[in-house]
């Protein structure tokens, strides 16, 4: 399968100089290369979106998808990976869905160590809603709702999702798609909870390109098992820069570490025993 | 006599409802219909439990106000419930723990009692047990079969407690329990019968956060997992719960899910998702009172058009009610098979009486489950997972399938599964939904949807829902009245409800719920009841409180 082909025939409603565009052409080979060479074949890849703009990108790409609701990607991608631990599942969710409407569900999903994917297209700012401040607005942002500006510090993502137990922790940048492509075949690859943050660029409503770009750089010499170090580079950025700051913001996988899964225990066990009338005979037995 | 009462109470943390299960058992070896009602507040030590264990030798289904025996562990136990005794009720107490006792009452050292026999003061209730099964002339052998099965440890030290007990009172012959011919029946709460009822229905996984009275459901399947080979999950709450379901729906596997009207409240976005996306789940709903935290663990029936409209849209919202241990078990799985072939949510509606009382439940009369098997896809041609066929249901079929993809979708969807906001396709996902609702309609006309009991040729018919089933199934036979249970409540079967109805020229509703939730519904289908008898206080009808009621009403 080329990535071209992956395609489906809907109509493409993103912005022109959306940075949903990088995540969608960094996913699609990804996923081409990696049934390929035989590691994920295409059937087993469920994606799972949630609501806004970056989940159209359940729309695009011909794989097995779940379009569900707000905030809501990372329980029902649960469900699918203990129903089947066969299917790799991978959740495209926006900022606002991850960090505001669905924050339990992120922590909880890195506390046990579920083995999914997720991919936040973290634009830090409402784009289908036109302009509202999310969890990783920083605090001079002045949106729809708040137009005096926020008055309040955003959160950090990463270190909410290395604090709750996450063990692959990686950010990435939608201005860069080769870079994004190595992030996310180490994020699929990796087995228990892949968390990956990409500073994804909303052009019409929160235009980061020039302010990154400026500050961005690669994580190298960093050693992503090493628990110190990765808790140093994740607090490296607080997400709350001013423009005028000469801050850096480190892109790469700052954490990652082997661990059990949720759902080891459950093995393969499915309703289909031999003789279900005689289990619950027997069940019922106990309670004469 | 025909039929006993026994009250036990003490304190939480007292062994109340063990002590209460015992005595059923004990009564369901000499051939009793049993019914143990669990009265209880929300606490985990101290505070005020109770037991009403009613065994009788026809089918019963409620508990009686007025008692034979009054088993007490404390004085608190003598002094609430002494208004049910009658002039031969038997009173028996631990006279280390009830200061003032009865008079006329039977006392005994009970702490002293499980002291000397080495065991914790927890066995005071099977010191109890032993002296209530003396008086009662239960045979010891019969009492320590139970015991033996029925006590987790210290056996040897809870008969010698149970003895001391059956020793140190004397035989009432007025009381004495003669064999019955009750087939002797697993004695079960309708939980774990609505457990079973699910396992039978082919459940794969089971998704809950623990909330009264629903907590039994996840308890039982949770203990019961290995054997039947199925998953249960407890996730970070309950909007989570309906999500995680349905991500093991997208995935083939049958799941269910339980709730009290709280945490459905927190499932209403899912319950949409689910009627959108077509994901086949049964949701329990067990009620209690409300609004809001209501009273956690008393009964109501007061959220049935809350179920039936629950989630934004137009979508089938497909609700059954069973009323009894049998319907509990035969309608749990039903729903499973009901909810896969139509691919919708369906609710099955409990409320705490059904959920935590125990019932004597004869599997003979749950026999007969409809196969009713989901519309998987042939793999002919291109998959479409929201095909648009005639009756509205589309093919299932399950990643990973090489060369064809699944896409679900919660936002209008071609049948492909992507997305559409245009006018025509739009109209289009409403029509196969109405189509499949028309269809569901169809297939419940061929279920038992409506029941019948009583006198069925009475001109006057007590119309009843849920857990109210067996109290007017058994005053109709006094009063000579019919009993028409709707099971299916939506759709509403109104053919078979106005078959039901034939000739019947006046209808009482009995509902636990202050505003009469069942009549209201019937009365959008044309039909009238006459009159109301209601109760909102979180008790279930007793036999006597409704015959009370009945006879005003009847007057």
């Amino acid at each position: 399968m080329k990535p071209e082909d992956m395609g489906t025939d809907a109509a493409n409603t993103w912005c022109p100089g959306c940075g949903n565009f990088a995540i969608l052409n960094a996913i699609k080979p990804v996923l081409a290369t990696l049934d390929e060479e035989g590691l994920l074949p295409l059937e087993k890849v469920v994606m799972v979106t949630g609501i806004g703009c970056h989940a159209k990108i359940a729309d695009y790409v011909n794989v097995n998808s779940f379009y569900t609701i707000h905030g809501r990607t990372i329980p029902v991608a649960t469900g699918i990976k203990l129903a089947n631990p066969d299917l790799t599942v991978i959740c495209f969710a926006g900022d606002g869905d991850a960090y505001a409407e669905g924050l339990d569900h992120l922590i909880f999903a890195a506390k046990r160590n579920v083995d999914i994917t997720t991919i936040i297209h973290d634009n830090r700012v409402y784009g289908l809603t036109t302009g509202q401040y999310t969890p990783t607005s920083p605090s001079w942002f002045r949106g729809r709702s708040t137009p005096e500006g926020l008055e309040v510090p955003p959160i950090n993502p990463l270190e909410i999702v290395f604090a709750s137990g996450g063990t692959f922790i990686a950010r990435g940048y939608s201005h860069g798609i080769e870079f994004l492509k190595e992030v996310f075949r180490e994020a699929i690859l990796h087995r228990g909870f892949s968390f990956v943050d990409v500073l994804q660029v909303c052009a019409t409503y929160f235009n980061m390109y020039k302010y990154y770009n400026e500050r961005v750089y690669t994580l190298e010499d960093h050693d992503p098992e090493d628990r110190d170090q990765a808790e140093e580079k994740i607090r490296e950025w607080d997400y709350n820069s001013e423009y005028d700051s000469d801050v850096s913001i480190p892109l790469g996988i700052f954490y990652r570490e082997e661990a059990a899964t949720f759902g080891d225990n459950f093995g393969n066990s499915s309703s289909k025993i031999s003789d279900l009338d005689g289990a619950i005979r027997k069940t019922l037995e106990s309670y004469i | 006599m025909d039929e006993f009462s026994v009250l036990v109470g003490g304190k939480a943390g007292d062994g109340i409802n063990e002590a209460g299960m015992i005595i059923a058992r004990l009564y369901n070896q000499l051939g009793y219909c049993l019914y143990q009602y669990l009265d209880y507040p929300s606490l985990i030590r101290g505070g005020h439990n109770f037991a009403i264990v009613r065994a009788s030798g026809e089918k019963i289904g409620a508990h009686r106000d007025q008692v034979d025996f009054l088993l007490a562990l404390n004085q608190e136990t003598i002094d609430r419930h002494s208004w049910r005794l009658k002039e031969s009720s038997v009173v028996i107490y631990d006279s280390d723990v009830a200061e003032r006792g009865h008079e006329g009452g039977a006392s005994l050292p009970l702490k002293t009692m499980a002291k000397e026999a080495g065991a914790p003061p927890i066995s005071r209730n099977v010191g109890l047990i032993g002296a209530f099964s003396r008086a009662a002339g239960i045979e010891w052998g019969t009492l320590e079969d139970v015991l033996r099965k029925e006590v987790p440890k210290l056996i040897d030290q809870n008969l010698e407690v149970a003895r001391r007990g059956y020793e140190g009172i004397g035989e009432d012959e007025r009381l004495k329990v003669k064999r019955r011919s009750y087939p002797c029946c697993p004695v079960i709460t309708g939980n774990e019968l609505i457990g079973l009822g699910l396992l039978r229905g082919g459940l794969d996984a089971y998704v809950a956060y623990p909330m009264t009275p629903s907590s039994g459901i996840l308890h039982f399947l949770a203990k019961v997992a290995p054997e039947f080979s199925i998953k249960v999950v407890h996730p970070e709450n309950e909007i989570a719960v309906i999500l995680m379901a349905q991500g093991f729906a997208y995935a083939g596997k049958r799941t269910a899910l339980g709730t009290s009207g709280g945490g459905f409240c927190l499932m209403n976005e899912g319950m949409s998702l689910a009627g959108m996306a077509e994901m086949p789940l049964v949701v329990v709903v067990s009620m209690r009172p409300g609004p809001s935290t209501g009273v956690p663990t008393y009964t109501a029936q007061s959220d049935l058009h809350f179920v039936m409209n629950a989630g934004q849209g137009e979508f089938t919202h497909l609700v059954i009610a069973p009323g009894d241990a049998e319907q509990a078990f035969l309608w749990s799985a039903t729903s499973l098979g009901l909810a896969w072939k139509y691919q919708i949510p369906a609710i099955l509606l409990s409320d705490k009486t059904l959920s935590e009382t125990a019932y004597s439940f004869n599997i003979e009369e749950a026999r007969d489950i409809p196969d009713i098997r989901p519309v998987l896809a042939d793999g002919e041609g291109e998959y479409r997972r929201y095909a648009r066929t005639d009756d509205g249901i589309s093919p299932l079929a399950f990643p990973p399938i090489p060369g064809a993809v699944v896409k679900a979708n919660g936002y209008a969807h071609l049948e492909s599964g992507i997305t559409t906001e245009d006018a025509g396709e739009i109209a289009a996902v409403q029509d196969k939904s109405l189509r499949k609702e028309e269809r569901l309609k169809r297939e419940l006309e061929g279920l038992p949807a409506v029941n019948t009991l009583g006198q069925k040729d009475s001109s006057t018919a007590l119309i009843c829902w849920g857990s109210n089933k067996p109290v007017c199934a058994e005053l109709a036979g006094k009063f000579g009245l019919r009993v028409v249970q709707p099971v299916v409540i939506n759709p509403f079967p109104a053919n078979r409800f106005r078959k039901a109805l034939d000739g019947v020229e006046r209808i009482i509703s009995v509902e636990t719920n202050s505003t009469g939730q069942l009549a209201r519904l019937i009365k959008s289908h044309g039909f009238e009841a006459d009159d109301l008898i209601l109760k909102y206080d979180g008790r279930p009808f007793s036999v006597d409180d409704l015959e009370e009621r009945l006879g005003e009403v009847m007057r």
